[in-house]
Formats: structure tokens, C-alpha cells, sequence
């Protein structure tokens, strides 16, 4: 980066956007951002009623399991981390 | 609105249909309403409420009103000067020169030796100081002082005895002196009155003088009592006429108190006017060497005063290099300031040679006389001295040794990159010029000598200077040790030079170490309020908020403890400015740590037996506290009353009078709530008010005063009675500030709840208007307003008729602030009230007043007269017709006026009464007055000629255009050269009203006319008021309705071809409004023409029209989008970034326009075009760029472009990623919620389960 655009309003989007939790940024591995991406879509079934219930048909599930079950799922959606390897 | 107007609007109406219909070939009225324009604004409303009654279609109503976008509003102006900005023309201010000389006795304070820090686990050595060392010091001062004070009692005594039996002696002259001396006493004491500060009681300097009087040696010095003066020199008549021939040492440049001129050497301009007076004094014949001069340096010799002294001085005066300074040792920077002005005055005023003369006056006409027979140059000793600086024959004189290093008037070039050095820097920064070699220094010293460069840097050093070098202090402050850092800081703040700016960056620097140094600061917390303190009562805002913050830190550094341990002792100071600042400082410590921590001691302060002084503080602090955090002491509002309570019954009456003033502090503070916390303290005040007088009594009334309003109507109501039998006793009071206080008492009663008008009307007004409703009251500014609030308050209460009834005979007053003073009310009370309980004999008395006092006032600079006259008018509404004719003659006649002002303000009035004029029926009269301003439009003030287009301006709004006189079609040729005007006050009243008749009464005008005004118009776009840039852009909007968009479309085009960037600029926007007004078929066929122009700004020009274009029309886009996506693919491939870059914005706008409505084709494959551009580096092309991929995300949804991202996110190039994971965290941040069901779909792996079954689920 240049001096010059250090204070622009490009940098400053930037630093907005590394504020949100599901944001990503050039070293992000395969892993994490697959978790972002679980939590995501566990987050939008909970928010989402409709879903919830249709979900909780097709698994022939109460509403409320099926809720309990996604909140769960959030903790380590995708197991658990692979080892990093030192580079 | 007019029968006429809606007429012309209907046929314009129609003749819009007929346009319309002759294109229906290609007219589609499924994309088309009828008619696009309904929903907006078809004309520019009168005031603001007119747009309140049509609000049925608030959908259409989107677009109110044409408009430009923000950016171009922000954008447009500031051509190259801007008389606004506070260039570098005006001086940067000294500190010292606002000062008045309370607050100049800061530089009175010693900035105390470090002292011990209890908390480390030592026992303090015999040489640091400790609390009980300090405390002694400090009781050994009151002892001295006391002392003092019974000397210099005793000495008077013996004085007066000497006086008295000299007195009868020689009684004639003796009598004479003493007047001199008594007038000169009195007036210091006036003086010190009228800025004295009812809040601070004893912080008259004429206390302070008695309060401190000066120990022996500094305080002596700096604020010299006349007294002291008479003693130490026996005086001579000569001096006695000398005080008062010299002026100037008032207006010399570090002026000293008023006492000084005693001791201020003559300044120059004394010499040059010799008075004639008796006997010539000592002065006039020793020119004092500069050491003399100054009340500041420690050394003033007192030899100076002798006649023997011999100017040595003179020499170095001539020449005063800052190397010669550094020669002759210690010199004050007053003395250097004095110097160099001096030397700028003599410069000025050295006699003209002949040469100079000749080269003056022409060479024909003028002949040179010779002198008088009788002339006699003035020969006096000062003078030959001063002409003749010579040091030849002068005895104490040695040929003064060479200095080849010695510099003449250059200053030094400094070593290693150090900023440009002040001559008053020297005194702090001379030894970074000994070019020592620093490896030979010890660490200790290399440590200072770094500090100071450091510091030098921070001060005088350009910003990224002052920028390093600041953070360097900060990083390495523990390195350093607070006490290098502030032994070098400290007396730099002390610096009697120091400017605004200087202060500012140093107390910055004290700030940041503040925060390092954390617990290392405790041995100098006194030293740093000593110089931190004067900043919370300066006059400056910003330095008392800097002086509070730099206060709360340090608390917070050093913990309460130290904060108190270092303070206490200057809580019983003898000198009243130290307690006051401390008093302050402690109350920013209070709101740092919370007042809990405080109040013990604060408690065990206000109780103490030994001094009052410590109690006046303690009480001063709660003051303090209750000012600086307002509401936030009512959790603690109980027992700050308690411990401040007993103070109404003190013995000392300072201390009964603070303690007042804090009750009202603490009931401001806290209103409306609280008023149980007061409980105790409601008697002893009550009894207060009947046994005391004066000062107290009103420090007294004023808590009372703010106590009432707390109280429940009922309790409220029996106190006022109580009250106010003191007040109105008061009433009579010569007292100034007695006034002020009665009249903010009567005002807080009369405005609670249960005090009922009768009670007022006839218990308090008689005597109320009696006392204050006379002359004098209007001469002082204070008293004036505080007056006329009281007054309305009490209307509000009691109503008008009673109010204005009392004062409007006063309208005739002969005194003429008293006039405005009673019109100022009048129109306040008529304002809140209106005019409703006026009855037809005082209505006759008031316009007959007003008209008088309208008529005989001289000087009107806040408009009262003008207010108050169109307040009574508009409130009496219809009631005004049997005086309109003599008003009109009265406006007439002033509007022929010589003054300016009084044509302005006639002007003026008749724009504020023309809405009456014209519910009185009085159209033929308003007419008239057409008639008469057309007239002045030759008017040459720029002022008074925006008053008159304002005033035509009104007349027109309310009598339409068709019955307006002059006919408007003679009008409007009048206004277009005015429109070349470029005073501010023209440009927006003359736009506002061309705007007015190109919206209602554009027919009446041949179109040629407008397309001249059109080009006026394009330079108006430029202007730097906001207000006129938006009403030009309206007014182009209906001046393209009117006369359609061919010709100034053409105009326009050609426009684009200017080279300049802002004309270019203001051209796209009318263009873009012109598109928008007359539909943008009209205009994109020739726009898009221009675009094959091979030039630059015209293509760009194009781009930019469209983009403005795209984002007025907004969903009808959807219709042209297919037009102009060749050229926009064009524009999106050029070489050129501007091209590219607008192309961008345009696609932005047009996406966003036309999100959802099925355009989506041509979308993705303007994205295609755009998509290559995001790895551009320059910042307005890639924010342009990025805006326009966020447009696609609204318009396509974040699914298309998510899958375009998905390519780079894990790029093996990191500058791929990297701008890719940027559109991909704004797509995430802009719809996290749709992304989920467009999320790649991932395997899982050995360990890690990525997939997400759910999604599959089908019932």
C-alpha cells in the first residue's frame, strides 16, 4: 500500500468492513472461510421461520429441536480445525 | 394560489400534451404516464408552510424539486482566495496580549521544586520535599504576609499623621496632590469593578491588592501598588505631571498594569511630543537603557530610576541581532520584543530626507521654503541623545570587544535540521548552538540537549516535524524521566511570549507523557498545575477544555492522594488568584475520580477552624463542581449542601457570599429536581435576606432565586411573596450588579407555576417599571437584556395589554437606546403573545410610537426597530389598515433617503409587511411601491439593493404576476444585468425572484430574454452559497419548461466545450436538469451526439451529464438504458481513467435506477465491461468502480456477483485476492443473508465436514 492512499477512503472501507465477524481477507484459508459460511447459513435457518419449519418437516423434528439442533451445529460446524502448517 | 396562474398552467398543461402527442409514434403510455411531471413541484411555494397542504401524492412527491446531487453542491464552490479562511494573514496572537492582569498574575507563581512521592517505598532524603515541608513553607508565608500587612498598616498610619501636619503647612498644593492621587485610586478601583466577575466575589484586583500583598522582591515587581511607589521615591512635582503625559505606556506592547506608568520608562512617543509642562522631568532627560523597562526581569536595576544612568543601551539597540543578545547575557524577550518594536517604530518614523521628498512630490508645483526667521529646532538633551546614538564622550562607555561569530539581522542557520529559532527561544534553546560535540557530553546532558531539540521541534517545527518529534517524546517519555521532560516543558509554558498555537502544541506534549509516565509524574503534579491551572480560567474555550482535560488526566496518573497532597497548601494561599485556580482544578479533579472520593475532604476543608480562606475555597470547589458537571450532581446533591451549609452563617462575609453563590450553583445545576435537598438551607437563607445588605444580600436573593423554580407551585407562590418583599426594596438599588441579580430573581419567580397574575400586577409592577423601566437601564448591554427578559416573562404572565400599555408611551422617549430597549420588548411580548388583547386607543398609541421611533432612530444595527415594526404589523394583521397609507408615505420617504442603511432598511420592512398589505386589501398600494423600487434598481449598495429585489420579491408573491406593477415583462429585463452582480445578498435575492417569474410567469417574457438569462445563470452555478446554487438550478428547470429544451440545449453543448473545469462542471448539471424537466428524449439524441465530438472534456462532459441524468430520472432510466449502453461500453473500454471512472458512476446510477424493473440483460453486460476495472489503482476510478459493482449487487442481487468474485477469492496472486476478498467482504456486508443460498458448494474432506446437507432436503 502507499503512503498516500493510507488515509483514503478505500483504507477506511477496509478497516469498516474488517470489523464485521464473516468478513474475509487475502490469507484466509479454505477452512475458515467454509465456517463463515456454515455459521452463516445455520444463522439464516434460525432467522428465518419458514425454514426453520420446513426443516423440521422434512426431518419430522419439532421447530424448536430443529433450532436447538442449528445453534449447536454454529460451535464447530466443520470439526475441528486442520493443523496449520508452518510455513 | 391566482385564478391566472392556474390558467397559464393549464394551457402550458396542454400544450405539454400536444408535444407529447405529436411524438406518439414511438409513445407508449404502458412506460409512459400521461404526463411525467404530475407529482412535481410546479411552482416555488411563497414560505415554508405552503407545502404543507398538498400532500396527497407523497409517492411522486419524491423528487419535490430539481435538484443537484450533493456532491455537486460540495463540490462547486471555492474558487482560488476565499476571504473566509483564516489564511496566514492575521498574526498569530500572544497569549499575554488578550490577558487581562488578574489573569496575568499567573505569571506571579513559581513553578515549585519537586516533592516527595509517598507512595514509593523510601524515606525521603533531607533535600526533597516533603508535604509537611511544603505545608510549613506555607504557613510560614501567611505569617510573613500578616506581618506585612501590619508594616504596611503601621507605615500608613504614620503617613497620614505626616500628611495631616504636612497638609496644614502647605495646604493649597498639598491639596492638589492629594486629588491626583485620590482620582487615580478611584479610578483603578472602578476599573477593577467593571471586570470583576460577580462570581468570583474577591477576584477584584482591588481585593487582590490587599488579599496579596506583594512579599518582597517578585510579587512587588510585577504588581507594583501605587502605594509602594509613593514610598520608595519622595515625588517630585515633575513626575506628577509626567504620570499622566505618558499615555503610552498604556499601549506599549507588554503593557504593564496600570500602576506601571510609574516605573515605564517614556517610550518613544512620549519623547516626541515634549510637554510644555512646568518643569521638565528626569525623564525626558535620561533615555533608560532596556534593562529598565520591564517589570518582568528579576533584575530590574533599581539604579535606573537615577538620573546618573547613561544610555549604554542605545548602542545595542541599533542592532539588535540575536548574537549581540546572546553577548550581553540575559535579556528578557520583553525587552527584545520592546527592542525590535522600537526599532520598527523609529524606522517608521525617522525624518524624510530630500531625496525621499523628491521622489514623493511631482517636480513642478511645489517649491521649498525656507524655514521661519523665527524657528527654532528643539534642542533637549533626550533628543540629541536619541539622534545621536554615538557612544563617543558618554562616560561608562568601552569599546565592546569583536565577535566574529557575530551575526548581523540573519538568523542563525540552525544545526542538524532544527526549525527556525524566536529570539525569545534563546533564553530556553541557546545552548543547542554550542556545536559541542555530543559524543564529549555525559548521558545526562545528551539526554537534555535530545529533550530540547525534541521540544524545539514540537514548537516551532513544521507539522511532520512536530509530528515525529512529538511521537518520539511520547515513545521514549520513560526513557527520558518526567523530570528532564518536564523541568524543560514547564518553563517553556511560563514563556510571557507564548503564543496561542505554542501553548496549544505544548500542552500536547504534556498530555501524551502524561499517559507514559503514568505514577512517574507524582513529584511533579504541583509544578504541572501551576502551569496547567491559568488555562482553566482563560478566555479561550478550547484552552479551558485542553486545561480540564490535561487536569483529569493527571488525577488519574498521579490518584487522589497526591493530587490532594499537592494542592492542599495552596487552598489557604494567601494570594486569591492561586485559590481561585485551585478551587477550579479541584472541581475537574472531582468530576476525574467522582465527587464521592472527594467528599470527605471536601468536608473536613469547609469545616476548618484555622483560615476562612480554606473554607471559601472548599466552598468555591463545590461551586466549581456544580458548574462544570451540571446535572450530574444531583445523586450527591444532599451532601454537598450539607457540607457546605454552615457557610451561611460563617463569620467571614466572603465566605457567607460563596456559599450563596454555590447554592445557586448547585440549584442551577440541579433543576427542576432536588428541591429536598435544600430543605436545610431554605431558613438560614430566609434569614439571610432580612439581616444582611449589599453583596451578601444578593448573593443571598440569587440562591433564593434559583431555589424558587424547584419548588411546588404552592411552596413556590408563599416564597415569591416572601421574597419579593426584599426584592422590590431592592429594587432601588444603586448597585449594578444588585440589579442584575434582583431583576434574575423577579424573573425566576414570576415564571413558576404558582404565582398568579394578579399578585404580580399589583404587588410587583408599579414599582418594578418604576425603579427599572427608566433611561439609564438601557445604557448598559447586561442590563438591558436582562431587563427585556424579566419584562416578557413577566408578560407572558400577565399578559399584553397590561405590559405594553405601561411602556408604549416610552416609543417617544427622547433617549434613543430607551426606545429600543422598549421596542426590543414590545416586539418580544407581541411575538409570543400577539395582539389580540390590544384595544383600538393603544393600538392608535402603538403605531404612533413605532412609527415615531422608527423614524427618529439614528443607528440600528441589530434591526430592532425593523423587527419590532414588523412583528406589531403582522400581529395586528387587518387591524393595520387605517395606517397603511402613512406607513407607505413613511417608507417612500425613507426610501429616497442619502443614508444607506435607512433605504436598506425601508426596503426591508416593506418585504415584512407585504403579506399584511395584502390581506388589507391595499393591492393598489403595493403597486405603487412596485413601482417605486423598479425605480431604485439603480441602486448602488449592493446591501440596499438585495433589500429592494427582496422587497420587489414579496410584493410579487403575494399580488401574482398579472397585477404586478411594473408589468413583468418589463420587469425581467431589468433584473438580467443585475444577475451579473456578484455580491451575495443580490445574487440570491434577484435568482430567488427571477426564479419566482420564470416558474409563474414565464409567458410574459419573450424567450430570447430567458436564453440570456439562461447564460447568466451557467456563472451563478458557481456561487458559493448553497441556497443560491440550489434556487439557479430550480430556476434553470423552469426556464427549460418554458421555453423548451432546443436552444438552450444547444447553448449548453457548446458550454461543454470551455476549457474551464467548473464551468464544465456546472454545465452538466443544467444540462442533466434540462433532461429531467423537458423528459429525457429531448436531450439524449443530442447528448449523445456530442459524445462523437474527439475532444476530451467533451466526451467526459457527456459522461457526466449522463451520470447526473441517470440519477435525477431514477426509474424512468429504464427506458434509455438500452439507448446509451453502446456508448457506455465506449466509454468503459477507453484508455482515458476519467472515461472510465464517470462511465462507472453512470452505470452506478442507472443500475440503482432501475433495480427490479427487468433490465437485467443489459446489466450484466455493462458489468462485464465494468468488472476489468477493479484492479485500477487510482482512488476515484476504483471508488467509482466499486460503487458501481455495489449498484449491480442491488439491481442483479448479490448471487450474479458473488459468482463473479468467486474466481479470484483464492487467486495464487495475493494482489488479486486481496481486491477480490474486498468486493467480496462489501457483497457479504451489503446481503449476508442472500449469499447463503448461493454459496459454492464445498466437498467435505477426511476430517472437516463442509458440506451443508439442508439445503438439500426436498419434501
Amino acid at each position: 500500500m502507499q503512503a498516500s492512499d493510507r488515509f483514503n477512503i478505500n483504507s477506511q472501507l477496509e478497516h469498516l468492513q474488517a470489523k464485521y465477524v464473516g468478513t474475509g481477507h487475502a490469507d484466509l484459508t479454505r477452512f475458515e472461510w467454509a465456517v463463515n459460511i456454515q455459521r452463516d447459513s445455520y444463522a439464516s435457518y434460525v432467522g428465518h421461520y419458514p425454514m426453520l419449519a420446513y426443516f423440521a418437516i422434512a426431518e419430522n423434528e419439532s421447530i424448536g429441536r430443529e433450532r436447538y439442533n442449528f445453534m449447536q451445529k454454529m460451535l464447530l460446524p466443520c470439526g475441528l480445525p486442520p493443523e496449520r502448517e508452518d510455513d | 394560489m391566482d385564478d391566472e396562474i392556474q390558467k397559464t398552467q393549464e394551457e402550458r398543461k396542454k400544450m405539454e400534451q400536444q408535444l407529447a402527442s405529436m411524438n406518439t409514434v414511438t409513445f407508449d403510455t404502458e412506460f409512459y404516464s400521461s404526463n411525467k411531471f404530475e407529482g412535481y413541484e410546479k411552482s416555488i411555494p411563497v414560505n415554508d408552510d405552503d407545502d404543507t397542504f398538498d400532500t396527497e401524492n407523497e409517492v411522486a412527491r419524491k423528487m419535490a424539486s430539481f435538484t443537484a446531487p450533493k456532491q455537486f453542491f460540495k463540490e462547486v464552490p471555492r474558487g482560488a482566495g476565499e476571504e473566509d479562511e483564516p489564511s496566514g494573514f492575521n498574526k498569530p496572537s500572544k497569549i499575554i496580549d488578550r490577558e487581562d492582569d488578574y489573569r496575568r498574575r499567573r505569571l506571579n507563581r513559581v513553578i515549585s521544586p519537586e516533592r516527595n512521592d509517598p507512595f514509593l517505598d523510601k524515606t525521603p532524603g533531607p533535600e526533597v520535599r516533603t508535604y509537611a515541608d511544603v505545608m510549613r513553607e506555607e504557613a510560614l508565608k501567611r505569617q510573613k504576609e500578616e506581618l506585612m500587612k501590619e508594616i504596611a498598616k503601621k507605615k500608613k498610619e504614620e503617613q497620614e499623621k505626616a500628611a495631616d501636619k504636612k497638609e496644614e503647612v502647605e495646604k493649597p498644593a498639598q491639596k492638589r496632590r492629594n486629588r491626583w492621587d485620590q482620582s487615580q485610586d478611584e479610578g483603578g478601583a472602578k476599573k477593577a469593578k467593571a471586570g470583576s466577575d460577580w462570581d468570583q466575589p474577591d477576584s477584584t484586583p482591588g481585593i487582590g491588592r490587599w488579599d496579596a500583598t506583594p512579599t518582597p522582591g517578585r510579587v512587588g515587581d510585577a504588581t507594583p501598588s501605587v502605594k509602594k511607589n509613593r514610598w520608595d521615591e519622595t515625588p517630585t512635582p515633575g513626575r506628577v505631571a509626567d504620570s499622566d503625559a505618558t499615555p503610552a505606556g498604556g499601549a506599549t506592547p507588554g503593557a504593564t498594569p496600570a500602576g506601571m506608568s510609574w516605573d515605564a520608562t517614556p517610550k518613544l512617543a512620549g519623547l516626541a511630543t515634549p510637554t510644555p509642562k512646568r518643569q521638565r522631568s528626569r525623564w525626558d532627560e535620561t533615555p533608560a537603557t532596556m534593562g529598565s523597562t520591564t517589570p518582568m526581569s528579576g533584575a530590574t536595576p533599581a539604579a535606573a530610576y537615577t538620573p546618573g544612568v547613561t544610555p549604554v543601551g542605545g548602542v545595542e539597540l541599533a542592532t539588535p541581532t540575536p548574537g549581540a543578545i546572546n553577548l550581553r547575557g540575559p535579556v528578557t524577550p520583553e525587552q527584545y520584543n520592546l527592542m525590535r518594536w522600537e526599532k520598527d517604530i523609529e524606522e517608521r518614523n525617522r525624518p524624510l530626507t530630500d531625496e525621499e521628498l523628491d521622489t514623493m512630490f511631482p517636480q513642478e508645483g511645489y517649491k521649498i521654503l525656507d524655514p521661519p526667521a523665527s524657528y527654532v529646532p528643539i534642542r533637549t538633551p533626550a533628543r540629541k541623545l536619541l539622534a545621536t546614538p554615538t557612544p563617543i564622550g558618554t562616560p561608562l562607555y568601552s569599546i565592546p570587544e569583536e565577535n566574529r561569530g557575530q551575526q548581523f539581522d540573519v538568523p542563525k542557520e540552525m544545526p542538524g535540521g532544527l526549525p527556525f529559532m524566536k529570539p525569545e527561544d534563546y533564553q530556553y534553546f541557546g545552548s543547542l548552538l554550542n556545536e559541542e560535540d555530543e559524543e564529549e557530553l555525559s548521558p545526562d546532558e545528551q539526554k537534555e540537549r535530545k529533550i530540547m531539540k525534541l521540544l524545539l521541534k514540537v514548537k516551532n517545527g513544521t507539522p511532520p516535524q512536530r509530528k515525529t518529534a512529538l511521537r518520539q517524546l511520547t515513545d521514549k517519555a520513560r526513557e527520558f524521566g518526567a523530570g528532564p521532560l518536564f523541568n524543560r516543558i514547564l518553563p517553556l509554558l511560563m514563556q510571557p511570549t507564548l503564543e496561542d498555537q505554542e501553548r496549544h502544541l505544548l500542552v500536547k506534549v504534556i498530555d501524551r507523557v502524561l499517559y507514559k509516565l503514568d505514577e512517574l509524574v507524582r513529584p511533579y503534579v504541583h509544578k504541572i498545575l501551576v502551569v496547567i491551572e491559568p488555562l482553566l480560567i482563560d478566555e479561550d474555550y478550547y484552552a479551558r477544555v485542553e486545561g480540564r482535560e490535561i487536569i483529569s488526566n493527571l488525577s488519574k496518573a498521579a490518584g487522589l492522594a497526591t493530587m490532594i497532597a499537592a494542592m492542599r497548601p495552596d487552598i489557604d494561599n494567601i494570594d486569591e488568584y492561586v485559590r481561585n485556580t485551585t478551587a477550579r482544578a479541584f472541581s475537574v479533579v472531582a468530576s476525574a475520580l467522582g465527587i464521592p472520593a472527594l467528599l470527605p475532604f471536601l468536608k473536613a476543608v469547609c469545616q476548618s477552624k484555622k483560615s476562612w480562606q480554606a473554607r471559601h475555597t472548599g466552598i468555591k470547589i463545590v461551586q466549581q463542581i456544580a458548574i462544570l458537571i451540571g446535572c450530574a450532581v444531583l445523586p450527591h446533591l444532599r451532601s454537598l449542601v450539607e457540607i457546605i451549609e454552615h457557610g451561611l452563617n460563617d463569620e467571614n462575609q466572603k465566605v457567607r457570599t460563596i456559599t450563596a453563590l454555590s447554592l445557586a450553583a448547585l440549584a442551577e445545576a440541579a433543576a427542576p429536581y432536588g428541591i429536598e435537598s435544600f430543605d436545610s438551607v431554605l431558613k438560614p437563607l430566609w434569614k439571610g435576606i432580612r439581616s444582611h445588605r449589599g453583596k451578601v444580600l444578593a448573593a443571598f436573593l440569587k440562591a433564593i432565586g434559583f431555589i424558587i423554580p424547584l419548588m411546588d407551585a404552592v411552596y413556590a407562590s408563599y416564597y415569591t411573596k416572601e421574597v419579593m418583599v426584599v426584592l422590590i426594596r431592592e429594587f432601588q438599588s444603586p448597585d449594578e450588579e444588585m440589579k442584575k441579580i434582583v431583576l434574575k430573581v423577579v424573573k425566576q419567580c414570576v415564571s413558576t407555576e404558582g404565582v398568579e397574575p394578579d399578585y404580580i400586577r399589583q404587588d410587583i409592577l408599579p414599582e418594578f417599571f418604576r425603579n427599572f423601566w427608566v433611561r439609564r437601564m438601557a445604557l448598559d448591554r447586561r442590563n438591558y437584556k436582562q431587563l427585556v427578559e424579566t419584562t416578557v416573562e413577566i408578560a407572558n404572565k400577565v399578559g399584553v395589554a397590561d405590559i405594553v400599555g405601561r411602556i408604549v408611551e416610552d416609543l417617544k422617549d427622547e433617549s434613543e437606546p430607551y426606545r429600543r430597549m422598549v421596542m426590543e420588548t414590545i416586539e418580544k411580548v407581541v411575538a409570543n403573545l400577539g395582539a389580540s388583547d390590544i384595544d383600538s386607543r393603544l393600538e392608535e398609541l402603538l403605531i404612533d410610537g413605532i412609527l415615531y421611533a422608527f423614524q427618529e432612530q439614528t443607528s440600528d444595527d441589530a434591526n430592532v426597530m425593523l423587527n419590532g415594526f414588523g412583528a406589531v404589523v403582522n400581529a395586528l394583521g387587518q387591524r393595520v389598515k387605517p395606517y397603511l397609507p402613512q406607513i407607505c408615505g413613511t417608507i417612500k420617504w425613507r426610501l429616497n433617503n442619502k443614508s444607506a442603511k435607512v433605504r436598506q432598511q425601508a426596503a426591508d420592512l416593506i418585504s415584512r409587511i407585504a403579506v399584511v398589505m395584502k390581506q388589507c386589501g391595499e393591492e393598489q398600494l403595493m403597486g405603487h411601491l412596485g413601482v417605486v423600487l423598479y425605480e431604485y434598481l439603480g441602486e448602488e449598495y449592493p446591501e440596499v439593493l438585495g433589500s429592494i429585489l427582496g422587497a420587489l420579491k414579496a410584493i410579487v408573491n403575494v399580488i401574482g404576476m398579472t397585477k404586478m406593477t411594473p408589468p413583468i415583462k418589463d420587469l425581467l429585463p431589468r433584473l438580467t444585468p443585475i444577475l451579473k452582480n456578484r455580491h451575495e445578498k443580490v445574487q440570491e435575492n434577484c435568482i430567488d425572484l427571477v426564479g419566482r417569474i420564470a416558474d409563474r410567469g414565464a409567458e410574459f417574457v419573450p424567450a430570447r430574454e430567458w436564453m440570456r438569462i439562461c447564460f447568466e445563470l451557467l456563472e451563478m452555478l458557481k456561487a458559493h452559497k448553497k441556497g443560491i446554487r440550489r434556487a439557479t438550478v430550480n430556476t434553470f428547470g423552469y426556464i427549460a419548461k418554458a421555453i423548451g429544451p432546443q436552444d438552450v440545449l444547444a447553448t449548453l453543448l457548446n458550454n461543454l466545450k470551455v476549457q474551464e473545469r467548473q464551468n464544465r462542471v456546472c454545465t452538466t448539471v443544467a444540462i442533466a436538469i434540462v433532461a429531467e424537466t423537458c423528459s429525457p428524449f429531448t436531450v439524449l439524441p443530442a447528448l449523445m451526439n456530442e459524445y462523437r465530438v474527439p475532444e476530451l472534456n467533451v466526451q467526459n462532459g457527456v459522461l457526466k451529464s449522463l451520470s447526473f441524468l441517470f440519477e435525477y430520472i431514477g426509474e424512468m432510466g429504464k427506458d434509455y438504458i438500452y439507448a446509451v449502453t453502446p456508448l457506455l461500453e465506449d466509454a468503459l473500454m477507453d484508455r482515458d481513467l476519467v472515461h472510465r471512472q464517470t462511465a462507472a458512476s453512470a452505470v452506478k446510477h442507472m443500475a440503482l435506477g432501475v433495480a427490479g424493473l427487468g433490465c437485467e440483460d443489459a446489466l450484466v453486460h455493462l458489468l462485464n465491461y465494468v468488472w476489468p476495472n477493479i484492479f485500477e489503482t487510482s482512488p476515484h476510478v476504483i471508488n467509482a468502480v466499486m460503487e458501481a459493482i455495489e449498484g449491480m449487487r442491488v439491481a442483479l442481487g448479490a448471487a450474479v456477483v458473488l459468482n463473479y468474485c468467486l474466481q479470484g477469492l483464492f487467486h495464487p496472486a495475493r494482489k488479486v485476492r486481496e481486491v477480490y476478498w474486498k468486493i467480496y467482504n462489501s457483497l457479504y456486508i451489503g446481503a449476508q443473508d442472500a449469499l447463503v443460498a448461493s454459496y459454492p458448494i464445498l466437498e467435505d474432506d477426511e476430517n472437516n465436514v463442509y458440506s451443508r446437507p439442508e439445503l438439500n432436503m426436498f419434501i
